[in-house]
């Protein structure tokens, strides 16, 4: 995020697109819930009728994947109505040319054909947007996950900036990370292009400085992503697999491939909680200790780094993931001794410089927001103030591409997948309290569609694409549209992602979870 | 914005400076001094019905309620004397005329403000003998157990679920002594439109509105509260495990966690009894025949290390690849990226971000 929760609650405007805060960020749906109280506008762009849907004052319900279109045709009316800010433009961006050539050629009739959204929406979203001093823009997975996603992101960002809606209070483009420490993970270097703190793994002097600091010879070659691992395993180049803290057969798209990599490995090791899906195929199994039973830090979507605290000991003879890597490491013949998570976090430090200030008696007494280079520094609640990092935000006009596979009449029906409130991802399936009171996946259906089905809201529905099957209870409900089926990803039994398409962002590798083509019919017991 | 103003008010006798607009229970607090209240909560709007809060101002005939009160210049306020302390006494009369005062067994028992302030007042009966209302406690939902018969009506549950929740979930049904905190309709919670986020449970003063879970499972002196960061999503609330005999037995709210306060969601309140769950695998296992076999540390590290090894130098450091979690802290992120750059000798490290 480039903002803070804070500027939320104190914004005027919400544009929040592809993203559902009241289920899958509970309490910052509270906080944009009080700024809708205290007088914020909200602009909801959503296929789906979401809570923050119905509170909205302009509700965008665009068809799956035409989020580019949706938003070159607001900043094609905001350039010819001149309601961009042309002093943040001249002062803080470059190329608006080339923006500006890509978007004359969506006119809002086009749009509005695209995206089925009514050309007046637009232009009141566009005025309104431009219009309000303070507005931000809150995105979630809704954009991120598309063959288009880095595209996505990009026009955001290019909206913002045509509007000046960036580097100062109460605005900003906020991804809301989804898990709680996706921003941590990818901070400390868990990605293959770079070391922690995002210093690129192929650059020379970076690469010495990490050889230097850990007493070996390292790689420059960029590392494999998940699906390429995947793939890779498939193809018989990888062999060997060490998955800690995942399961990446019920949460990765095209679960069936998945399987077939992991069935490929001569060696898998899964380091859990618990005997997930992806651990039944592991040939050894780690014992992990849970967040209670271990000390460490967790970094929030607002770059916010906060203390994890022991409260117990390790359940039976489980242990916490930094011992277990380190007792391993140490037996294949590289010292690991790290004593204490502190002692860890002071490597960090020392090698990260966005974390360069950070440290255990600071957090101690307050959470601090990265970057946070000196130990006297308070921490960055806001990026981009005054520039951007590499200086001048340069604009990047794309156009659109429409998802990597669409409803045709084999499979008539659109699949978009996502959280629900009273669950998240496969842990809290073992929550006996969550559990009892949301036990079952729920497929989401228009009324219409079930009707043409006959489907009762007791019968169960089998879904089906070129890739796999599931059969699912379901909820009849118009907050879906007609031609489109909504589906979690919680539930072991209902495995959804047997379902999702494995087409990749080709920038992120990121999949396409929010749209795949699907048939569907009632599901007769046979 | 228009400056404000300063007041000089005297509280028992001693003298204090505060902005104008602040009521006379700031000011108190501000003066070191603690006003008894009931229904007076910082974060939510005031509602001055539970009467607690009564303090004797200079020229004023009756005894106003402190935390309604505007401070203005020269006020005179006791918050002591003796017209007060009956006038709270009698409040608490009130309230224990229709409480079923059975702190024994009650798990608010040590963290319940009337038993608090029944102490400290020493109130231990009531000669008001009116029937006591009976109502069926519930408890068909796995997260909150409402006993209505130790409600007290400040109705900081309802202001809280409007105001802070936007739920309005609850509301006051009936009249007079009848008076109830009710959802819509008078029904469960579970039939209405709650979703369980529990913020009235963490505002709850006495035993009416309780974590169920956590019944029975420690008295509020036993129990070890831990400050830590939830683990679900990326908003990082923050939230106190509450810890007894080893045992992670619930999750109450943290006033000082600096993203959400009090508020918590359903899965960060009541979702993480997943710690105990008996699925829990808690011995290193190695698949012999197909089978899972329990194995010590020793033998199953020792498998890993040989077969990695074995690996690297058959098929070369390529062919390993490793995943991390977002699941997972920073320092464990750091050291899995740290074994697969320096020990297995590639980048191929990568988690969930992109999926």
């Amino acid at each position: 995020m480039t903002n803070s929760f804070k500027d939320i609650e104190h914004t005027n405007l919400i544009f929040l697109i592809g993203s559902n805060p009241t289920e899958a960020h509970p309490i910052l749906g509270v906080k944009m819930k009080k700024a809708i109280r205290n007088g914020a506008k909200l602009i909801v762009a959503d296929p789906r009728r979401t809570e923050m849907a119905d509170l909205a004052d302009i509700w965008l319900p665009l068809k799956p994947g035409t989020d580019i279109p949706l938003l070159n045709g607001i900043m094609h009316i905001i350039l010819k109505e001149g309601l961009w800010d042309k002093e943040f433009v001249e002062n803080r961006t470059e190329n608006l040319e080339e923006l500006k050539k890509t978007v004359e050629a969506y006119p809002p009739e086009k749009v509005a054909e695209i995206t089925g959204i009514h050309v007046e929406l637009l232009y009141q979203a566009a005025r309104l947007y431009a219009s309000t001093k303070d507005a931000s823009i809150s995105y979630t997975l809704g954009i991120t996950e598309h063959v288009t996603g880095t595209d996505n992101v990009i026009n955001i960002a290019n909206l913002a900036m045509l509007t000046g809606h960036l580097g100062r209070e109460n605005v900003g483009v906020n991804p809301l990370r989804g898990q709680n420490n996706v921003q941590g993970a990818c901070d400390v270097g868990g990605l293959p292009d770079v070391f922690p703190g995002y210093q690129k793994v192929f650059v020379p002097e970076i690469k010495e400085k990490f050889t230097k600091a850990w007493g070996v010879e390292l790689s420059g070659k960029l590392g494999l992503t998940i699906p390429q691992m995947f793939d890779q395993a498939i193809e018989g180049t990888i062999k060997g697999m060490y998955i800690m803290g995942e399961d990446p057969l019920l949460s990765d798209p095209d679960a069936s491939h998945v399987e077939r990599g992991l069935n490929s490995l001569e060696f898998l090791v899964v380091q859990d909680l618990f005997m997930t899906e992806t651990a039944k195929l592991a040939d050894v199994f780690l014992p992990a200790s849970s967040f209670a039973e271990k000390d460490g830090t967790f970094t929030n979507s607002e770059r916010r780094v906060q203390r994890v605290r022991k409260a117990i000991d390790s359940i039976g003879e489980s242990k916490p993931d930094w011992m277990i890597i380190s007792e391993l490491s140490t037996r294949m013949g590289y010292e690991m001794n790290y004593t204490h998570p502190s002692k860890i976090f002071e490597e960090i430090a020392k090698l990260t410089p966005i974390y360069a200030g950070i440290d255990y008696e600071r957090l101690e007494k307050k959470s601090l927001q990265w970057p946070c280079p000196t130990k006297d520094h308070p921490g960055t609640p806001i990026l981009h103030v005054g520039a951007f990092t590499k200086g001048k935000g340069t604009f990047k006009g794309v156009d659109h591409k429409p998802p990597a596979e669409v409803p045709d009449e084999e499979y008539p029906f659109y699949l978009s997948t996502g959280r629900r409130l009273y669950h998240y991802n496969v842990t809290t399936q073992y929550s006996e309290s969550l559990t009892e009171y949301h036990p079952d996946e729920l497929a989401m259906i228009h009324p219409k569609d079930a009707e043409k089905i006959q489907l009762s809201k007791e019968d169960k529905l089998k879904v089906t694409s070129r890739r796999g099957e599931v059969v699912t209870a379901i909820e009849i409900t118009d907050r879906v549209a007609e031609g489109t089926i909504w589906m979690s990803f919680h539930h072991k039994d209902v495995p959804t992602n047997v379902l999702t398409n494995g087409a990749f962002d080709p920038i992120t590798l990121t999949g396409e979870y929010k749209v795949a083509a699907v048939k569907i019919e009632k599901y007769r017991a046979e | 914005m228009k400056k404000m103003s300063d007041v000089t008010l005297t509280i028992d006798g001693k003298q204090i400076k505060v902005p104008s607009g602040t009521t006379v229970m700031q000011a108190a607090e501000k003066a070191g001094l603690s006003i008894p209240a009931l229904c007076y909560d910082p974060e939510l709007s005031i509602a001055g019905s539970c009467r607690m809060c009564v303090v004797e101002i200079d020229g004023m005939n009756n005894l106003p309620t402190s935390c309604s009160t505007v401070a203005t210049e020269g006020m005179v306020v006791q918050t002591k004397s003796k017209p007060v302390i009956e006038a709270r006494k009698m409040v608490l009369e009130l309230y224990l005329a229709d409480h079923p005062l059975d702190c024994m067994t009650c798990q608010k028992n040590g963290n319940c403000l009337l038993q608090k302030y029944a102490y400290e007042y020493q109130v231990k009966d009531t000669p008001f003998k009116e029937n006591k209302h009976r109502y069926p406690i519930e408890d068909n939902n796995p997260f909150i157990v409402r006993d209505m018969d130790k409600c007290i009506n400040c109705g900081k549950c309802i202001r809280v679920c409007d105001e802070v929740q936007g739920r309005n979930v609850l509301q006051y049904a009936y009249r007079g002594y009848d008076t109830k905190v009710t959802t819509a309709m008078d029904v469960p919670l579970i039939e209405s439109e709650c979703v369980f986020c529990g913020s009235c449970v963490a505002v709850c003063p006495t035993g009416a509105l309780l974590e169920k879970k956590m019944i029975g499972k420690g008295q509020s002196w036993e129990v070890e509260k831990v400050k830590t960061t939830c683990p679900f999503c990326g908003v990082g609330c923050n939230f106190d495990l509450n810890v007894r005999d080893g045992k992670v037995i619930g999750v109450t709210s943290n006033p000082e966690s600096e993203v959400n306060g009090r508020h918590l969601c359903v899965k960060g309140r009541f979702g993480t009894d997943y710690i105990h769950h008996p699925e829990r695998i808690t011995t290193p296992l190695i698949k012999k025949e197909g089978v899972f076999v329990e194995a010590s540390w020793d033998e199953a590290l020792d498998l890993v290390s040989k077969k990695f090894l074995a690996m690297k130098k058959e098929y070369g450091n390529e062919s390993i690849g490793a995943l991390s979690s977002a699941r997972c802290t920073n320092e464990e992120n750091y050291v899995m990226q740290k074994f697969v750059r320096a020990v297995i000798g590639n980048n191929n490290i990568d988690h969930c971000a992109r999926t």
